[in-house]
């Protein structure tokens, strides 16, 4: 019953995985596929390649800047959105369903729109801020290379932190009741509460979405891609492949680039796991 | 006064003015690109800090100019919108003829590795979604697969089967074996307690991952964007949207107005399955 999906799987994820192995130690482009297969010579020119270029070491650094931030971004704002709609109001249903819109919405939409708000000219943004906040010249929040990479993290937590919120919230309500009712009644502050009640009780969903978001924002493509397009000093590794690729049709630089990405994020993964979330089994 | 006043206090003005941002900043986005779509480019230009617009100046000029085919003057995003239907619904479909199979078994049988297998689909988002781009990129161009819807719902098909797998399972772990094992005393087989019983009892679940699916497919960008560039009839609105609103030919209120034709079926569909979509992804959070 599991052989379809096994097929699949194994056709369209693990055989072009491995088939991108292979093309990372060729020097190929679509001529030599098209005449020989993936019979081409080996050779490790490609990961020379990658290695000594500084391009790539530099659009890594933003990758590590970018995923982290976002990551840390977006589950700060989870767990205060979900500590803010812990207790019930009128409206919460509603209002907990409008926090998951950016998280839904279509990418390429929500991009659409925040490239209109920020716009120089005519984005909203800009107008308020020039007319209310008296700022002296519009900001050119996607074109100039401090504020290209803040607003793409800005972006990145506003979509995803309904993400966290939403784990968040479920993990707070499975918390149990009559730990929080003894602390109360030996008097703690909310503070108090928070910190030494509710947070360790949610130290296990915090680490499982910093994981997942971790792996998510490190691979990320279509955010920044579609706002920036990789310019003014955002330009991540995927975006970076993608240019390899289809800029400059260095297929074999593109597959070892990519290859060595996955290599660095798999390890720094095993080490997490290894030596900080089997930790936390312990205690 | 003593500290825990104070705090309490404290928290429950801060806590409304958090909720009353946290709405703003999500809603805001949706309302400014609703709000645009219905006014002319010269209107926007002339009065840019505009946060609601008079009546007279509101025009569903965009909608039609968006529509419309390019033959007759439009955009072309009907066709678009038929493109990504098609795509999302057989995608949809096709996915769960292939995961509810696959769930039972993850759930149910004893079969070896299970837990590998869990780890298998977990992989699978490990690796970066452009190093499997690469090579079906250069492997579908080879077999002519590349410039067609077709292609683009395979991909999606691999993409979407283990999150469609991890919402069914968790919740055909909570259909008792007992009712099965009753069935199969009465001499029904596997085949038959799986199309009789469970996936009866399962559909709503069942919907609601076609739903989440039809969703991921029809978001989809950076495949239709690698697979459909060249080809205008085959783009779907993501990638009209996107391709469109990189040059200046096309006024931004009109792109505006495609942007609200992607994001309302989103909308309608969430809204019918929120409840059983969160659900469903967050389940077993809580045990980490």
């Amino acid at each position: 019953m599991v052989l379809p999906t096994t097929v699949i799987i194994l056709a369209v994820i693990i055989v072009p995985v491995l088939w991108n192995l292979i093309l990372a130690f060729q020097s190929t482009d679509f001529t030599t596929i098209a005449s020989n297969g993936i019979f081409n010579p080996l050779t490790f020119e490609n990961f020379a390649g990658v290695l000594t270029d500084a391009g790539f070491w530099g659009s890594l650094g933003t990758t590590v800047v970018y995923s982290i931030t976002s990551t840390i971004g977006s589950i700060a704002v989870g767990l205060i959105a979900g500590l803010a709609f812990r207790k019930p109001f009128r409206g919460r249903g509603i209002a907990r369903s409008l926090m998951l819109l950016p998280y839904v919405a279509p990418v390429v939409a929500v991009a659409f729109v925040w490239q209109i708000m920020l716009n120089p000219q005519f984005g909203i943004v800009n107008s308020l801020g020039t007319g209310i906040l008296g700022w002296a010249h519009p900001i050119d929040f996607l074109g100039k290379a401090p504020f290209a990479l803040m607003t793409v993290i800005a972006f990145e937590i506003w979509r995803y932190f309904p993400f966290a919120f939403l784990f968040i919230t479920a993990a707070l309500l499975g918390l149990p009741k009559d730990v929080e009712e003894a602390a109360l009644v030996d008097g703690v502050t909310p503070l108090q509460n928070f910190r030494y009640v509710v947070f360790p009780q949610l130290l296990p969903v915090i680490a499982l979405l910093s994981v997942l978001r971790l792996i998510m924002t490190f691979n990320k493509f279509d955010d920044i891609f579609l706002l920036t397009g990789g310019g003014a000093g955002t330009e991540v590794s995927a975006v970076r492949v993608y240019d390899q690729l289809l800029g400059s049709f260095d297929i074999g630089g593109a597959a070892a680039n990519a290859f060595v990405l996955s290599a660095i994020l798999a390890i720094s993964l095993f080490v997490y796991v290894r030596f900080f979330a089997s930790k936390g089994d312990e205690d | 006064m003593s500290r825990i006043v104070i705090e309490k206090r404290t928290f429950s003005v801060l806590r409304w003015v958090v909720i009353a941002l946290l709405v703003v900043v999500t809603v805001f986005p949706f309302y400014y690109m609703l709000e645009l779509s219905f006014v002319p480019i010269e209107k926007l230009l002339l009065h840019p800090d505009r946060l609601w617009v008079p009546l007279q100046d509101l025009t569903t000029q965009t909608y039609i100019k968006v529509l419309k085919s390019e033959d007759n003057g439009g955009q072309g995003f009907g066709h678009f919108m038929l493109n990504s239907a098609m795509v999302a619904i057989a995608t949809a479909f096709l996915t769960l003829a292939v995961a509810i199979p696959g769930a039972y078994a993850v759930a149910r049988l004893k079969f070896f590795a299970r837990r590998q297998i869990s780890a298998l689909f977990l992989a699978v988002y490990l690796f970066p979604v452009i190093i499997i781009a690469i090579p079906l990129f250069v492997g579908f161009s080879a077999i002519g697969l590349r410039e067609s819807l077709v292609g683009l719902v395979i991909v999606y098909i691999a993409q979407t089967i283990p999150v469609s797998i991890h919402m069914l399972r968790s919740y055909l772990r909570t259909i008792p074996v007992s009712i099965e094992e009753a069935a199969m005393m009465d001499g029904a087989s596997r085949t038959r307690i799986l199309t009789k019983i469970t996936i009866p009892l399962a559909m709503p679940t069942i919907v609601s991952t076609g739903l989440y699916v039809f969703m991921i497919a029809w978001n989809e960008f950076l495949f239709a964007l690698l697979f459909l560039t060249a080809n205008r009839d085959l783009w779907t609105v993501s990638l009209g949207l996107s391709q469109l609103s990189n040059g200046i030919e096309v006024s931004k209120t009109i792109l505006m107005a495609g942007s609200v034709l992607l994001t309302v079926p989103i909308i309608v569909l969430y809204a019918f399955a929120e409840r059983a979509l969160t659900e469903g992804l967050t389940s077993g959070a809580d045990k980490g």
